[in-house]
């Protein structure tokens, strides 16, 4: 009996990780329409697109690509850590990780309220009056980035819910299908931005 | 098993689980009574959708404006689509019997994920609310059509922002089954059942649920940018801002064509079922038409330009978009050819399920016509936005998606409730609605090709006779729907008690009890034969 009930859980857990999989794939197309409409959008206003980038702060963006790629890898190494059953160094690397999605956070915090300064914002008078394209570039620029900041924050409680559990010993080298799947999420939120960061901030 | 009397063994009926009374449905996790709350909540608001549509035939049976005014027009015409297309159909076939029958049809005891099945459930039923309250909050009922056109989506005062963002809510609750239905079919698989084993309404399912799970996250991030043109002003589809409302309308028909498939598929499953069980005999061509779902699945996404033939694309991307349109005709016809041959020489057993299957075919086939006229250049642009249209997405979506819905409650009736409905009284409403249903909309094919545009509430006298024969057939129709739903809901408590194999199906979901036990086997069935084999009667 026992052998079974080893199965069934193995069994349960590549149903999580398929359905995890299956939800990204929508996820990615749900980014991908907003890339569809960056494409034909950027292939119309080319010009505007190489000024309105010129705008962004590509230093900023350069630090927040690698906070992401390292929280990438530590909750990665989260994923290790757990199936060694070191779970106290699991906890760690979490816990690092929703740190760093913090800073990305902040960090973003500190553009989005520069550019605010500037009253470069969708339907401000300041960017009514550039050009078209530009205008364009900036209600992409918010919606992209906006949007992938509400999967940064998701991503957070996600895993923030994970690293609790971890420290609950609910989630062991037996059964860590939770913590799997907010790793992949979290990948997910990184990959997004490894497009969105040269797309946004290196087309000058 | 010829049970003549109550059914001894406990049924997912009776079996209320940890919660009693209406929790007992509220909260349960059970595919099957997950099955019948979207079943009825689906005929609920097909009931509402169903009378706004009488309501717009009355208003056209004479010209001028006899019950409504124009604005009215435009709110009812909004409201019965985006019920119809978000609310009813789009889930419909899939939530109410893949939910039900998936499982047992596999031989599994539930859907993989059977709580994020229940969430689902009320993910939909928020967004229907949300839907249902955009006519009655703000700036009045929505006016711009299921479609949401821009720029008149993003300017027009009254209450689209509700009714946009319930039908973002409403493709989560897609998603959701979509991927709950693949992941079941990949995992949760009877020993022995490979995938060439499997019924072919599985298939069909697994299909739809590869375009909900790809296409309408488009049609979320679409819905979505239309919401931050109307509050925040982004101007991505507002020309006066340098956007492009071409761009919408591709977005918006990348997800709404494939939805098209999300409807239609789940159907054939259903009829696909259906035909072998009342010929006794194989289905024709198993593996074309497992396989034909896959390529309608594949092919219907790279169709949906041919909703713009007249908004100014370029020539090649028309041509295109009509050869692949011509394209996506051949797999469905690969089915019907399927059909009949599933029934030639078969020892056809006339009932229900069976004459709901046919005029299945008989109105698909119509509308897959017509659909070829407007798949063409040429006549396209005769026949764009005209009342053709109209009919012919009628044809496709009622008398098939439609038409396929009664024929599988009426064949999975008796499995559902244990009971039997009168089968004369379904023959009957059968035949009101096929009657009603084809003097509704086939004049407007006619009054289409002579000019009649769709979205008016009122029209020149010379399409007055052909408004007032359809007005008379909606009033047909909708008297066959009244009988059909009377005698459903009666025998759901009153009918006598059905065997366990009423009209002798090999499938997997004959071969219990009716109604299912909570758990649906008592054993996990091994599978060892294709799905349909039927036993000579001397063997």
């Amino acid at each position: 009996m026992a052998e079974t009930t080893i199965q069934q859980h193995q069994g349960e857990h590549e149903a999580g990780k398929l359905g995890m999989w299956i939800f990204l794939f929508t996820e990615l197309f749900l980014f991908g329409g907003l890339f569809l409409v960056y494409a034909v959008l950027r292939a119309t206003y080319s010009a505007d697109f190489h000024r309105g980038a010129e705008e962004l702060d590509a230093f900023v963006g350069t630090l927040n690509t690698v906070i992401l790629l390292i929280s990438s890898m530590t909750v990665a190494m989260s994923i290790t850590a757990i199936r060694r059953k070191e779970s106290g160094k699991a906890l760690l690397l979490l816990v690092t990780t929703i740190l760093l999605a913090g800073l990305f956070m902040v960090n973003k915090y500190f553009e989005w309220s520069h550019k605010l300064e500037l009253k470069i914002y969708p339907g401000s008078p300041v960017l009514e009056n550039m050009e078209r394209g530009e205008l364009l570039f900036f209600g992409l620029y918010y919606m992209t980035t906006g949007l992938h900041a509400l999967h940064v924050l998701i991503g957070m409680i996600l895993l923030t819910i994970t690293a609790a559990k971890v420290r609950s010993k609910q989630i062991t080298s037996e059964s860590y299908l939770l913590l799997e799947n907010g790793a992949l999420y979290w990948h997910l939120v990184d990959l997004i931005w490894i497009f969105l960061f040269p797309l946004l901030y290196l087309v000058t | 098993m010829d049970q003549t009397n109550k059914y001894t063994h406990t049924s997912y009926l009776e079996n209320e689980g940890r919660f009693k009374g209406i929790l007992s449905w509220l909260l349960s996790t059970d595919h099957k009574r997950i099955g019948l709350l979207y079943m009825n909540t689906i005929i609920v608001f097909f009931l509402v959708a169903a009378v706004l549509g009488l309501l717009m035939r009355i208003e056209k049976m004479a010209p001028g404006a006899d019950i409504m005014d124009a604005q009215t027009y435009n709110g009812v015409f909004t409201i019965h689509g985006i019920i119809m297309i978000f609310i009813i159909v789009i889930p419909g076939l899939a939530a109410v019997f893949g939910n039900f029958f998936l499982p047992i049809m596999i031989g599994a005891k539930d859907v993989a994920f059977p709580k994020l099945n229940l969430l689902s459930w009320y993910i939909y039923v928020i967004g229907a609310i949300m839907g249902v309250l955009s006519q009655f909050v703000g700036g009045g009922a929505p006016d711009t059509g299921w479609t949401f056109y821009v720029p008149y989506s993003a300017e027009s005062a009254t209450n689209v922002l509700f009714a946009l963002t319930a039908a973002f809510i409403l493709g989560f609750s897609s998603i959701l089954t979509g991927l709950n239905f693949i992941v079941t079919i990949h995992r949760m698989r009877a020993p022995g059942m490979g995938w060439f084993k499997m019924p072919l309404f599985p298939w069909s399912l697994y299909a739809t649920a590869w375009i909900q799970v790809l296409a309408t996250p488009i049609i979320g991030i679409t819905l979505l940018l239309v919401i931050a043109e109307r509050t925040l002003n982004i101007g991505f589809f507002d020309p006066a801002l340098g956007g492009d409302p071409l761009l919408f309308q591709h977005l918006f028909w990348i997800y709404s064509h494939p939805a098209v498939y999300v409807m239609i598929l789940p159907a054939m499953g259903v009829v696909t079922e259906i035909f072998p069980t009342f010929s006794q005999k194989p289905v024709f061509g198993y593996t074309a038409i497992a396989i034909s779902s896959l390529a309608i699945a594949l092919v219907g996404y790279f169709v949906w330009g041919h909703h713009m033939f007249t908004s100014g694309i370029s020539y090649w991307s028309r041509w295109f978009f009509s050869f692949l349109t011509f394209i996506v005709a051949v797999p469905s016809a690969i089915k019907v050819f399927n059909w009949v041959s599933t029934m030639y020489g078969g020892s056809i057993d006339l009932k229900p399920p069976l004459l709901y299957a046919i005029s299945f075919i008989f109105l698909f086939m119509i509308g897959g016509f017509t659909g070829l006229a407007l798949g063409s250049l040429a006549t396209n642009v005769h026949l764009h936005d005209t009342s053709f249209v109209v009919a012919h997405f009628h044809y496709i979506i009622f008398g098939g998606m439609g038409f396929a819905f009664f024929a599988g409650i009426h064949y999975w009736f008796p499995k559902m409730y244990g009971r039997m409905y009168n089968i004369k009284l379904a023959n009957i409403a059968w035949g009101i609605l096929f009657v009603g249903f084809n003097v509704l909309y086939f004049p407007l094919f006619i009054i289409g090709l002579q000019g009649m545009p769709r979205r008016y509430f009122d029209y020149l006298p010379q399409f007055e006779t052909g408004h007032f024969v359809s007005s008379i057939g909606a009033f047909i129709l909708f008297a066959g729907l009244i009988l059909m739903l009377y005698n459903l809901v009666r025998s759901r408590r009153k009918g006598p008690w059905a065997t366990a194999n009423p009209w002798k199906g090999v499938t997997l979901e004959w071969q219990i009890e009716s109604p299912p036990t909570h758990e649906n086997f008592e054993t996990i069935p091994e599978i060892k034969h294709p799905p349909y084999l039927f036993k000579k009667e001397n063997d």
